[in-house]
């Protein structure tokens, strides 16, 4: 077995030089100070993808995406095919999962700075990442066509709606026409198993490419610590150390995934009926609840303004500060990035404590 | 910048400067036409496109009449949801026997909205908007009151269409 592996590094070698090739990571090392645990997120929420890429492909064996289709054959899913409901449940719970490991590894390198130069397009590419998965959770949350997803949808692709100008272009091309029907079911299907996935990947591949080049972002204040006592400086090699450990998490994360599965099976409610009113305590997933409770609190008019305008305009200028965070960093202040870190407490505690209202308010 | 250490991009740029006026004018003119025309072919491979996700408009029904519901079939103090076309309408009975006729598209986020008979207004349950029985927006988020129908009740049958001029 050994002699074979030997073997085929040899092939592999004499042909494309593998050893050079992965050169880099046999080099890549983690520094280790009492923060590291913080960089396990990112690797969480790629195996996350992994999760979601193989549990989708399962799920598009059976899966319709028309409106008179959709409903019934993921019901057929989850009632009918062997273990069906338990890779769409994986599927549901993995994503919910992914969402929060993002938001988590963003903050984390809010809070550790890890955004600093070089690495403003990692952060770049890692914010575009996430408003990608927030894409993912928007366009897979309405292909069960049950009644939530629909006016989930109805109101989700009325805000970039209300945007000035091309807002009402947008919209068309969200919906597939004026109002959501089968047609904006069909595009949905096609922005989430070709669009994004296709976006999403190419983006992924720059983003470790990125990490990778950089190395891993040691937080400044333990940065301090070592230069003070280099003898504190510790590290770990990536491949095969950290490695394992990663994989590690991994496994507990299946476990964790697999447990929820089978414990809050995914429910799938009732089928969608676009002529009926809102059901009452209508609500969207828990990611997008700080977003609809501001919604829900902005008055109808703002001066001479429509309300939803200004908090739709306004939530679209605080995405892009956010994409842009490590160019705002005031570089002539001292302690400037006080700044951004008490911005992040503020994105941090706001969307929270929006999130919790949102949960609790009738 | 990369370009002034590379040799020979310096070598062609000196090059170029020694060329005569003649031969940068035709340099010129060449960029412009090469240029401009792999600007033309790209817009005419993406304005296809950019017309082909935008769906062919659907035909609207207009002022056409439609049959919203029966007078029986709707108790004083009750409503029902009706097809106005592609979109939904909202047909309320009101606690006095009256018939009243609007859009059931909430002016907010355009999710379908309800009456509710405890309290006799219109209510959208998705960002908790309310209208009077006259579409008037009176609390929550809506930015617009509900378009009102003409209702026409021609015995037993309730017809509802658009308001003459609207």
């Amino acid at each position: 077995m050994r002699y074979a592996a030997t073997y085929v590094r040899d092939w592999l070698d004499q042909r494309f030089g593998w050893e050079e090739l992965i050169y880099p990571l046999r080099h890549k090392t983690v520094p280790l100070h009492r923060l590291s645990y913080w960089y396990f997120l990112g690797g969480i929420t790629l195996f996350l993808f992994g999760v979601q890429v193989t549990t989708g492909i399962l799920l598009l064996l059976y899966y319709r995406p028309s409106a008179n289709e959709a409903y019934e054959s993921v019901k057929y899913i989850s009632t009918q095919v062997q273990f069906g409901w338990l890779i769409r449940s994986i599927h549901s719970w993995s994503a919910n999962l992914m969402v929060f490991t993002a938001f988590a590894h963003m903050f984390s390198v809010v809070f550790l700075r890890a955004y600093r130069k070089p690495r403003e397009l990692t952060w770049v590419t890692g914010a575009l990442l996430l408003f990608l998965v927030l894409g993912f959770g928007f366009s897979g949350y309405l292909l069960p066509w049950n009644t939530l997803a629909f006016f989930a949808t109805k109101v989700g692709t009325e805000v970039p709606g209300q945007i000035p100008v091309i807002g009402h272009w947008i919209l068309v091309f969200l919906r597939g026409g004026e109002d959501v029907t089968g047609a904006t079911l069909t595009r949905f299907f096609g922005f989430h198993v070709a669009v994004l996935p296709g976006i999403t990947t190419a983006l992924l591949a720059l983003h470790l490419a990125l990490v990778q080049k950089f190395g891993i972002s040691v937080p400044p204040r333990v940065e301090d610590e070592w230069s003070y006592k280099p003898e504190q400086k510790k590290e770990m090699k990536f491949f095969p150390n950290f490695l394992l450990r990663e994989v590690m998490a991994w496994y507990v994360g299946l476990g964790a995934l697999a447990a929820l599965a089978a414990i809050y099976p995914w429910e799938l409610g009732a089928k969608a009926e676009p002529f009926a009113s809102a059901p009452a305590g209508i609500k969207p997933e828990w990611y997008f609840l700080w977003a609809f409770q501001t919604l829900k609190l902005i008055p109808s008019r703002i001066l001479v303004f429509d309300g939803e305008l200004i908090g739709i305009l306004g939530m679209g200028l605080a995405g892009a500060l956010w994409l842009a965070l490590p160019f705002l960093e005031p570089k002539r202040l001292r302690r400037g990035y006080r700044l951004l870190t008490g911005a992040g407490v503020f994105a941090l505690v706001y969307i929270v404590s929006m999130t919790i209202y949102g949960w609790v308010a009738k | 910048m990369a370009t002034k250490h590379c040799p020979m991009v310096a070598a062609a740029a000196r090059e170029a400067a020694q060329q005569p006026t003649k031969d940068r004018g035709r340099r010129q003119f060449l960029q412009v036409v090469l240029g401009g025309g792999i600007l033309a072919s790209l817009a005419s491979f993406i304005y296809p496109v950019l017309r082909y996700v935008l769906p062919p408009p659907a035909a609207d029904l207009g002022n056409d009449s439609v049959l919203a519901g029966t007078a029986s079939e709707l108790k004083a103090n009750s409503a029902k949801i009706f097809k106005f076309g592609s979109r939904p309408g909202l047909l309320i009975k009101t606690a006095s026997g009256e018939f009243k006729a609007m859009s059931a598209t909430c002016t907010h986020l355009s999710c379908t909205v309800q009456y509710r008979s405890d309290v006799q207004q219109v209510w959208c349950a998705c960002h908790n908007g309310m209208y009077d029985l006259a579409g008037r927006n009176i609390s929550g988020p809506p930015p617009r009151p509900l378009e009102l129908y003409d209702v026409h009740v021609k015995g037993e049958e309730i017809y509802v269409n658009r308001k003459q001029g609207a």
